[in-house]
């Protein structure tokens, strides 16, 4: 990996199996907080370095803040969002836990930028030591904070960290996402304008504000068919070959990435391995960084099979309240599953196709517009695969085992 | 005027009456929830539009102007 | 004799009123029950519940105008809306001044609805299942046609049509959508 020039990582210092790290550390590596009069306009410099949220739907930061910022009269909300509902990734419990200081800073930041009175840390529910380390942390940096400051867990689920949904939970005891319009930079928590934002975003914008320049480095995890799995910090721009390398290398042949998380795309291996992890890159081919998953599917396993695991969970983790996800989603996990059996009604491919075509943007959410992304990249990726689980109920990956062994 | 369709999908609950008086611009999926072929309503439609708009039983599908207020 | 036509005409107007929130009544639960054919798009069961409900509300205005103005009843305006009022036939008229009351609740908490909200209109919708009923009985227990065939026909047959629509509502289950099963995170 190559290393900045100054030390402006997000993960510099201590390594995460140290824990957190201490008040006096994190003073001593960084300095203080620039003090308002030092700070410049901090939304300006987030516009202008591109800064790119990262809780997976890569909405410019600067935008977002500056949107809460116009409409805020000193009364806004912060919500630091925590939740990682995603199971495959791991940063954000990771920063929490060892940069607790620094997911500070980007909130107290945050909260003078846009005018908040408000501060809520929604943290996952599972990840006791994020929590613990923000609680702790908070605790020190208490006659910091001048407003209202809460940590409340999020609860476990994939939408728990979708904004309207944090919201509703953080009023009503309901991690279930609402219709908008409006939206929360608009009217959200307590019908205040409301700043839902991800704490890898927070941490970066903390380290903007130091001086950092560009737009620096973001938090991946990755897993699979590696070595060593787990968060790795790139720079942005890093080919794939390289977070490969820095994962201690394959342990066994890998056919595609999925690259995004569960909303994000399958890449195959051999376009993957020459793709630079740059935002406005991807974008080019269609692809996106989400946030931060890149997990190597193993040559040797189905990847209808992988995909149906990741439609089925995608199914069972919808909130219940439109009928296109409940219904849609439910019938594609099923079909995609029947296929991934090699027992598939004579019709699964083709439906499976067109409703597929059929669910984006028709949910209170963006959970069924994701779960489709999923799932026509495994078509483009996997196409013949699953016209050979369809027409002839045979998997080229078993077959080949069949074949070797 | 420009006008466009809005449907709150969680308020919706699949009567499918709107598919029924604008057929034009909606249509159902495979379940009876609505598909909006296109939201934009052109003048010529605009009455089944209203119509289709006060037929909904949960009051999910409304008419929203797309000219902001000066 | 034009006390005559007065008094025909209240009960003709309380008569055709009955028959048409039997109509309303039944066209009620076949929308809720989503009730259509290859002919008779649903749309149709929204529309003619309105209607029908719009031109109740006619005759039933005709119905307590002529009843009113009618010297016969000596019934003030005030005792057409507060039931139990007039001491003429008090216990049947006022049940029929009670139906009216929830009628006109039900109707004008329809035609607010964008404003009052779903819920709101929901709870007030379902006081139709007590304006009907005591409506029949108000008719029943008031008319002064019941014991006459043809009006006993239209009796029977409202109250039949009503308790068919009920039973069928109560038969059917509402059909539950797919289960959202637990699947597991997924792991290769």
């Amino acid at each position: 990996m190559v290393k900045l020039a100054t030390d402006t990582r997000l993960l510099a210092g201590p390594e995460i199996a140290a824990g957190a790290e201490s008040y006096t550390a994190h003073l001593a590596r960084l300095g203080p907080l620039p003090g308002s009069r030092y700070r410049g306009d901090l939304i300006q410099q987030l516009e202008d370095a591109g800064i790119l949220g990262r809780g997976g739907a890569g909405f410019p930061v600067g935008h977002k803040w500056r949107a809460v910022a116009e409409r805020s009269g000193g009364h806004a909300a912060l919500v630091v969002n925590g939740a990682e509902g995603e199971p495959a990734s791991l940063k954000d419990r990771s920063l929490m836990s060892a940069r607790p200081h620094l997911v500070i800073d980007g909130a107290l930041l945050a909260a003078d930028a846009v005018g908040a009175d408000a501060i809520v840390f929604y943290v996952g529910t599972r990840h006791h030591r994020a929590a613990a380390a923000l609680r702790r942390a908070m605790a020190e940096r208490k006659p910091e904070f001048r407003r209202r400051v809460d940590l409340v867990e999020a609860p476990a689920g994939y939408i728990s960290g979708e904004e309207t949904a944090a919201i509703h939970f953080l009023e009503e005891g309901i991690a279930k996402p609402t219709s908008t319009p409006p939206r929360p930079f608009e009217r959200g928590l307590w019908g205040r304008p409301t700043l839902v934002q991800n704490v890898e975003s927070l941490a970066a914008a903390a380290l903007l504000a130091r001086g950092a320049q560009g737009r620096g480095t973001t938090l991946l995890t990755v897993s699979g068919a590696v070595h060593r799995p787990g968060v790795q910090e790139i720079k942005l721009g890093t080919r794939v070959a390289d977070v490969i390398h820095e994962a201690g290398g394959l342990r066994a042949p890998a056919q595609a990435i999925l690259l995004g998380g569960y909303f994000g795309s399958w890449v195959a291996f051999h376009e993957a391995s020459n793709l630079y992890l740059d935002p406005g890159l991807l974008r080019g081919a269609g692809l996106g960084l989400g946030c931060g998953v890149v997990s190597f599917l193993p040559a040797d396993t189905c990847g209808v099979e992988a995909t149906a695991q990741v439609m089925s969970y995608l199914a069972s983790q919808s909130a219940g309240q439109c009928g296109p996800c409940i219904f849609g989603l439910n019938a594609i996990a099923e079909a995609v599953a029947r296929l991934a059996r090699r027992a598939p009604r004579g019709d699964d491919l083709e439906r499976v196709t067109r409703w597929g075509g059929q669910l984006a943007g028709r949910g209170a959410c963006k959970h069924p517009d994701g779960a489709v992304g999923l799932l026509r990249s495994a078509l483009r990726v996997f196409g013949d695969e699953f016209a050979s689980h369809q027409r002839y109920g045979v998997c080229s990956r078993t077959a080949a085992l069949r074949g070797a062994a | 005027m420009a006008v466009s369709l809005q449907i709150d999908r969680i308020t919706c609950d699949g009567h499918g009456m709107c598919a029924e008086l604008l057929p034009e611009l909606i249509k159902l999926d495979d379940w009876g929830y609505p598909i909006v072929k296109s939201a934009a309503v052109p003048p010529a439609l605009m009455d089944h539009a209203r119509r289709a708009v006060d037929a909904c039983p949960v009051l999910a599908i409304k008419l929203r102007s797309l000219v902001r207020q000066p | 004799m034009s006390d005559q036509i007065l008094w025909y005409a209240t009960r003709g107007a309380g008569a055709v009123s009955l028959v048409l929130l039997t109509g309303v009544v039944v066209l009620g639960i076949a929308g809720a029950l989503r009730w259509q054919t290859a002919g008779w798009p649903r749309f149709l069961t929204t529309s003619f519940h309105r209607n029908l409900s719009l031109l109740s509300l006619v005759f039933l205005s005709i119905h307590i105008v002529t009843a009113v103005v009618d010297p016969f009843t000596a019934l003030g305006w005030t005792a057409a809306v507060i039931p139990f009022l007039s001491p003429y036939r008090r216990v049947w008229l006022g049940l029929g001044v009670v139906a009216t009351d929830l009628l006109l609740a039900i109707a004008v908490t329809s035609l607010l609805r964008r404003v009052i909200g779903r819920k709101v209109w929901r709870l007030i919708h379902w006081l139709a299942y007590a304006c009907w009923p005591i409506a029949v009985v108000h008719g029943i227990g008031t008319g002064s046609d019941t014991t006459f065939l043809w009006m006993l026909a239209i009796d029977a047959a409202s109250v039949l049509s009503v308790l068919a629509a009920v039973a069928w509502r109560l038969s059917v289950r509402p059909a539950a959508g797919p289960a959202i099963r637990p699947a597991p995170e997924p792991t290769w």
